[in-house]
């Protein structure tokens, strides 16, 4: 059997297959697809099997914004795919990596057409207009699909206007392989009928047909059953014919490999501080007072998988890098939405967004970073938000609406006209709390009954300025809240550096001891000694560049790691912090 | 999928071919057994195994209430459960349950907790409680896969259980087609019970699953005991069959392993290392 020709745009299912929240079973050439359409209204075509054990996609439940595989309640995001998040490990963000085979998917013609590695355009349908059209059952059939294909050139039916007659003309208009067109006359009624067939596997096809011209009510109905009776007539003799041949033997679709770090244990995949992506700016507006809202759109292609508590950085035409949280909720991967405060001792970063990026700019961003990942398997989270800090909040609240998970989210701010993205608030109901215009003793005291009470099974992420962290911190301690169960981050980082030490760093897993000297970060030796490592924020806020560390006593000055983690003094954030002793080893 | 299987690991090992609280006697039962045709007949207290094709016995044998079948010469003994012999539990056959898997895939799935909120649905687990905490994993020195010190948090872990709770588990990979859990028994702290999975490889793409349940006595009858695991794997049937390709795959790059996947990591590394090839994909050299 000649190799199937996997550049051919097929239909494999037709629109009316994709109803509200329905994941579709489809197959072409051997090869399985999980069919979805997001409520965004996106038509996702993926590879029909998890990537973690292989069970089918298609058993799957389409939330509008994600698919959750059955097995292990994996979620996939719309449109990239892209894993975000393994309930299995609730505290940890999933390697971005993670990422379902994805085809390409058109919707024309009321079909849905892909092809493996397609090439050209879908074909253009002389005589059907889009929108008019009237797309048939599809009807699956036991046989080659040549051999359907052939079937359907004799084809005989009655057009649209005159089902009751019995002598309509058809005629033969086009046909290829897969493909046949037929006109039907009768009393000036006239139908033109385009059937494809869609290769399943090897011995089985579904014949998808299309007629020119839509019809309403009864005659709908009518025309419907006229083709379905007489295409399960041929369908018969297809399949009685097929049982006649042998049976050809199944089209064995290969998998892809997963990548070669995945398949040992997912693990944050190393990068500098890169912009390796180029977004435009196709939306700037007024997210609140003083603070600017940007939906960023992907020059070409699609952008990475997000996941909730993720931020980007940007890089700004003035040369100057800010980081900012990715507000969107799950599902919402066409663009990235970022909420930019204009800060008043601004440096240059939220200034420049401010003032001089506009709607239509170019920007170079990072890929998304998960430093702040969000678990799903608390009885009930809290969000604490001062100002800004709403927006990592505002993701992660999105997330757990999503999955209908209780949560609350408490919003400090001046006044209601500086609490930012309105519209994404009001979606959450009564699970948004805001709280205006309290000063700092109020605050605190707010702070203190919202924490009291803690229970297991509760989780508290808090986002907002440098002292309102440090009050809920202090607080929540104070209240019995184990370190674990609270987190937080930083805009930046306000402590005053000490670089004045100096001492050695041995790598071991590079082999490699260097001298840090007073002044310099272990992040800037290391790397000029040429080993790799991710850094985002570079003042000890963000926690990407973080390390695990083997031996030596760190001198930690981020803001980043709890206290629970600085007296074990296993991890450090290698762009501020140094070493209390004079060697410390490393783990890189 | 007709290819015999060559694994002399199988071969010569004893593998369930009938229930014997099926078997009618004298009437023939139709099996199959590593892609081999087989029937079993009844009679009386015996029973024996013949090969359809050419009609040869197959050497055969009764424990546990089930019917044995070597096709090869016997290595080692039926796989010996000390727990079954104690007086103060019931000891069920669980049915046989047939799914359209690669046997390694269902004793993979006996060896899982990360599916229990997602699949056992307010029985073995329940949403959020869906961490898996790390436990250990070793070889022993009788070559037997051991997982010990997993947790997880379950709603109704067994039917005598009152409200959710933290259970204890220890998996235990005895042969490539047999599988053990021992769980707390929710009445007699410090006791186990256990469930043993043996499972029939009825070609590379089809099993039979044999759940035999030790269950202490108090407080359970065994229509109760027999009701829970069916319909546990009753749950779990769909799923497997939806599971693709239907062998399970040696090669470590075809799935994506995570940390809760510890002991099934493990057990795909000891299937190769043992050169089991029946019912998997093995890894390309």
């Amino acid at each position: 059997m000649p190799e199937p020709d996997r550049s051919r745009w097929h239909p494999i299912a037709a629109s009316h297959d994709l109803p509200f929240r329905h994941v579709y079973h489809a197959q072409l050439l051997g090869r399985e697809f999980a069919v979805w359409r997001a409520d965004d209204g996106y038509v996702n075509v993926w590879e029909n099997r998890c990537l973690h054990r292989g069970v089918r996609l298609s058993i799957g439940m389409n939330d509008g914004r994600e698919l959750k595989c059955q097995y292990h309640g994996w979620r996939y995001a719309n449109r990239t795919a892209g894993c975000t998040y393994i309930p299995a490990h609730p505290a940890d963000a999933p390697a971005r990596t993670i990422t379902n085979r994805t085809f390409p998917a058109v919707e024309r013609y009321g079909l849905v057409w892909s092809a493996e590695e397609p090439v050209g355009e879908v074909p253009a349908l002389a005589g059907v207009t889009e929108g008019r059209q009237l797309v048939l059952r599809g009807i699956p059939v036991n046989a080659a699909a040549e051999d359907v294909a052939e079937r359907l050139r004799s084809y005989r039916f009655q057009p649209n206007g005159a089902l009751d007659g019995k002598d309509a003309e058809v005629a033969l208009e086009a046909a290829s392989d897969t493909s046949v067109a037929l006109r039907s006359r009768e009393a000036g009624a006239d139908t033109l009928a385009v059937f494809f067939v869609q290769p399943v596997d090897a011995g089985r096809s579904v014949i998808r047909g299309v007629l020119d011209d839509d019809a309403e009510g009864p005659q709908r109905i009518a025309v419907m059953r006229h083709h379905n009776r007489l295409l399960s007539k041929l369908r018969d003799e297809a399949e009685r014919e097929a049982a006649g041949k042998p049976a050809p033997a199944s089209i064995e679709p290969v998998y892809e490999r997963v990548s070669a770090e995945l398949a040992e244990m997912p693990e944050v995949t190393p990068h500098g501080r890169k912009a390796a992506l180029r977004v435009e700016v196709a939306r700037k507006f007024a997210a609140a007072d003083g603070i600017a809202g940007f939906e960023l759109r992907p020059i070409k292609g699609l952008l990475p998988t997000f996941q909730p508590g993720a931020h980007i950085d940007v890089h700004m035409p003035n040369g100057e890098i800010r980081q900012y949280s990715i507000t969107n909720g799950p599902g919402e991967s066409a663009s990235y939405v970022i909420g930019v405060k204009l800060e008043p001792d601004s440096k240059g970063g939220s200034k420049c967004m401010h003032e001089t990026v506009r709607e239509g700019d170019v920007l170079a961003i990072s890929e998304p970073r998960n430093n702040f990942p969000l678990r799903r398997d608390a009885l009930k989270t809290l969000f604490i938000a001062g100002g800004i800090g709403i927006t990592p909040l505002l993701a992660m609240a999105q997330a757990l609406q999503n999955q209908r998970l209780a949560f609350e989210l408490h919003y400090f701010a001046q006044n209601e006209s500086q609490m930012a993205f309105r519209d994404r608030l009001a979606a959450l109901g009564s699970s948004l709390r805001p709280h205006l215009g309290l000063d700092p003793a109020a605050t605190g005291a707010e702070l203190r009954r919202l924490l009291h009470g803690y229970e297991a099974g509760r989780q508290v992420y808090l986002c907002g300025p440098g002292p309102m962290l440090e009050a809920a911190r202090s607080i929540a301690a104070e209240l019995g809240w184990p370190d674990s169960s609270v987190h937080f981050e930083y805009f930046k980082n306000t402590n005053t550096i000490d670089d004045s030490s100096s001492f050695e760093v041995a790598l071991a897993r590079s082999v490699m001891t260097l001298q840090v000297p007073a002044g310099r970060t272990i992040l800037e030796v290391i790397r000029e000694n040429g080993i790799e490592m991710p850094s985002s924020c570079e003042q000890g806020a963000c926690g990407t560049c973080l390390c695990t560390v083997i031996e030596g006593e760190p001198d930690h000055q981020d803001v980043y790691l709890n206290d629970a983690e600085r007296r074990a003094g296993t991890k450090i954030l290698t762009c501020v912090s140094r070493s209390k002793s004079p060697r410390l080893v490393l783990d890189l | 999928m007709a290819a015999p299987c060559s694994d002399r690991i199988l071969l010569d090992d004893w593998h369930i071919v009938a229930d014997r609280a099926v078997l009618t006697e004298g009437r023939p039962f139709a099996s199959r057994l590593l892609g081999v045709d087989l029937e079993v007949t009844r009679h009386g207290d015996d029973a024996d195994v013949v090969c359809i094709t050419g009609g040869a016995p197959v050497r055969s044998q009764q424990l546990y209430g089930y019917i044995w079948a070597c096709l090869g010469t016997p290595a080692r003994d039926i796989v010996h459960l000390p727990e079954a012999f104690e007086d103060d539990r019931h000891t069920v056959t669980g049915g046989s349950i047939a799914v359209k898997v690669s046997g390694l895939r269902a004793v993979e799935n006996f060896l899982d907790m990360g599916h229990f909120p997602f699949v056992h649905t307010g029985w073995l687990g329940d949403e959020p409680h869906t961490e898996v905490q790390p436990y250990n994993v070793e070889i022993t020195e009788a070559d037997e896969i051991l997982a010990t010190d997993c947790k997880f948090f379950q709603p109704v872990a067994s039917p005598t259980a009152k409200g959710g709770m933290m259970v204890d588990y220890i998996y235990k990979v005895i042969r490539p087609y047999t599988v053990a859990l021992y769980k707390s028994n929710p009445l007699q702290p410090g006791r186990l019970d256990s469930i043993t999975l043996f499972v029939q490889p009825v070609d590379e793409e089809n099993c039979i699953a044999h759940p035999f349940l030790c269950y202490i006595k108090e407080g359970i009858d065994e229509p109760t005991i027999r009701w829970f695991m069916q319909l546990i794997f009753a749950q779990d049937k769909p799923i497997l069959e939806n599971q693709v390709p239907k062998r399970l795959p040696l090669d470590p790059r075809a799935e994506t392993p995570i940390r809760a996947d510890a002991v099934s990591v493990t057990y795909r590394r000891w299937l190769r290392e043992r050169a089991v090839t029946y019912g998997a994909i093995p890894a390309a050299a």
